[in-house]
């Protein structure tokens, strides 16, 4: 298969369409906006998918919700302050309990903020992000071939466990160009699920979508089941890499480009004779608690880079349940950390 | 072998094309590739910049503390950037631009008279590819046949006709280092 250099976004429009996705609305925001600009070039001529601007992210969200109500494939993407406007559908999305996929090209805030890169929206993503209990499935891509792979993933995720599923990159994964290899493309689908609301059937009941339960007792049932499907999603699909682990005494973590630049500095730190692993959390929700607690018991301590204020940090203290000590290492509003920078602060707090 | 190059300049001087053949090159030879630009208000008149991994084996991080070689379109460039070049690496600059030289001792330095080249050729739109021919010539990472290649997959058919001047103006920019 041949390799071509691609831009971030460029890529993960290009798997949308390779996906065989049915449907995209979406609402123009830097550093995202050249998704739109790439399905509307060439998107429709190639598979008859829909593409359409909406008026505005609320809108955006809802003919997801409608769309991903009639059991085609459909995704959105938008950058941090437009997907703040979507939380109230994607909380809705999750009790129908309907598939879609979301990209967030974070970019710094809070606020409309920066449109410089960031990964300021962890809590937002991983936590719920709108109203009620639930979880979106999220998934960090840390290179542009993961843009490609993980959209595929997602929309696989997305429709196994009938989930909406987030990928959380920042913009400059977005912006940036690197060699990828794309999968072929799949066919558009032409057979839906039987839940799908896709009009009634001649001898069937009325198939209905919905995220309204008045009765109590009929709420705490859908609650229930929900909780039922997030056990068995942090079951199956905790998704990780590490790297140099075995014999590492420390150890590096963050998730997408954060950890690329770890990466980095571990390599640096194990030439001046170090013995730094790296961690990489590819699924945030289901966050890979098992790997740190295993971890926690053999390392002299475990250093987390991320671009903001300190999110994931607060996932990985609880899942080394104090067994080594964790320190915190960040920049915000759109400055990336350099590898130079976070081996220096490793060699102040740990050394 | 790797190259980790960062090219800086105002905006509309090209920077980020040139990072951009030189990944394209890189990519034509299966090299692995990591491209990443300013993208910000600066895009539009401001100081860009371009960071360009050129690689035979797998780029950890696209984001870098220290570089191979430094491409200084512009006065900021060198200012902001010289002392974040490795020990033994390069400096390739416009002299025609810059005023306040670099003056590190433990570096190569290359002074480059880009922008006067560029208007002796006719065409100021070509400044950057007579720099990419410098910075070729100083670090040889892709074959010459190669940025041929990228810059016919990177220039729209329309603009075809113009290969030729980009050509010579980069031929150019590799004779200028060798003198």
């Amino acid at each position: 298969m041949s390799k071509k250099l691609m831009k971030g976004n460029e890529a993960l429009a290009e798997a949308m369409i390779r996906a065989g996705c049915d449907a995209y609305f979406g609402y123009p925001i830097t550093p995202q906006s050249e998704v739109i600009e790439y399905l509307s070039r060439e998107a429709t001529n190639r598979t008859g998918m829909v593409v359409l601007q909406a008026e505005s992210e609320v809108a955006a969200i809802n003919m997801i919700y409608g769309s991903a109500a009639s059991g085609r494939r459909v995704m959105t993407t938008s950058s941090s302050p437009g997907i703040s406007l979507m939380q109230e559908g994607l909380s809705y999305i999750a009790a129908a309990e309907l598939p879609c996929l979301v990209a967030n090209i974070n970019r710094g805030g809070p606020g409309l903020g920066t449109i410089q890169p960031s990964q300021g929206d962890y809590f937002q993503a991983t936590k719920g992000g709108g109203h009620g209990d639930y979880h979106l499935i999220v998934l960090a891509p840390s290179s542009v071939q993961e843009m490609v792979d993980y959209t595929k993933l997602g929309f696989e995720l997305a429709e196994k466990y009938r989930c909406p599923t987030m990928l959380l990159a920042d913009g400059a994964i977005g912006q940036m160009m690197e060699k990828v290899e794309l999968f072929e493309q799949m066919p558009r689908k032409t057979e839906f699920p039987d839940w799908a609301t896709t009009g009634k059937p001649k001898n069937g009941d009325r198939r209905i979508i919905t995220s309204l339960f008045i009765q109590p007792e009929k709420m705490e049932q859908i609650n229930l089941g929900l909780q039922r499907k997030y056990r068995e999603i942090e079951k199956n699909e905790v998704r990780f890499q590490t790297i140099n682990t075995e014999d590492a005494e420390y150890i590096f973590t963050g998730f997408g480009l954060g950890a690329r630049i770890c990466t980095k500095a571990m390599e640096s730190g194990r030439a001046k004779g170090y013995k730094i692993g790296v961690v990489r959390p590819q699924t945030l929700y289901p966050f890979p608690v098992e790997i740190y607690n295993q971890l926690s018991k053999k390392v002299k301590g475990i250093l987390d880079v991320e671009m903001n204020a300190g999110q994931m940090v607060e996932d990985v203290r609880l899942a080394v349940r104090g067994n080594t000590r964790v320190e915190f290492y960040g920049r915000m509003g759109g400055i990336i950390a350099t590898p130079d920078e976070i081996l220096e602060y490793f060699e102040k707090m740990f050394l | 072998m790797t190259q980790e190059a960062i090219f800086s300049g105002f905006g509309g001087q090209g920077v980020l094309t040139m990072g951009m053949l030189l990944g394209y090159a890189g990519i034509i030879e299966d090299k692995e590739v990591t491209w990443m630009p300013s993208y910000g208000p600066e895009m539009r008149g401001g100081t860009a910049n371009c960071i360009t991994i050129i690689s035979d084996t797998s780029i950890s991080s696209p984001i870098i503390s220290t570089f191979d070689t430094l491409m200084a379109l512009n006065q900021p460039s060198v200012d902001k950037f010289e002392e974040k070049v490795k020990k033994g690496g390069n400096i390739i600059y416009d002299s025609t631009n810059i005023i306040n030289v670099p003056t590190r001792k433990d570096i190569n330095i290359y002074a480059v008279p880009g922008s006067e080249t560029a208007v002796r050729l006719k065409n100021s739109k070509v400044l950057n590819m007579i720099m990419l021919g410098s910075f070729l010539k100083v670090n040889p990472i892709v074959k010459l046949e190669s940025i041929w290649k990228a810059l016919e997959q990177v220039l729209p058919e329309r603009y075809h006709h113009l290969i030729p001047l980009n050509q010579e103006a980069f031929n150019t920019g590799m004779e200028l280092i060798a003198k």
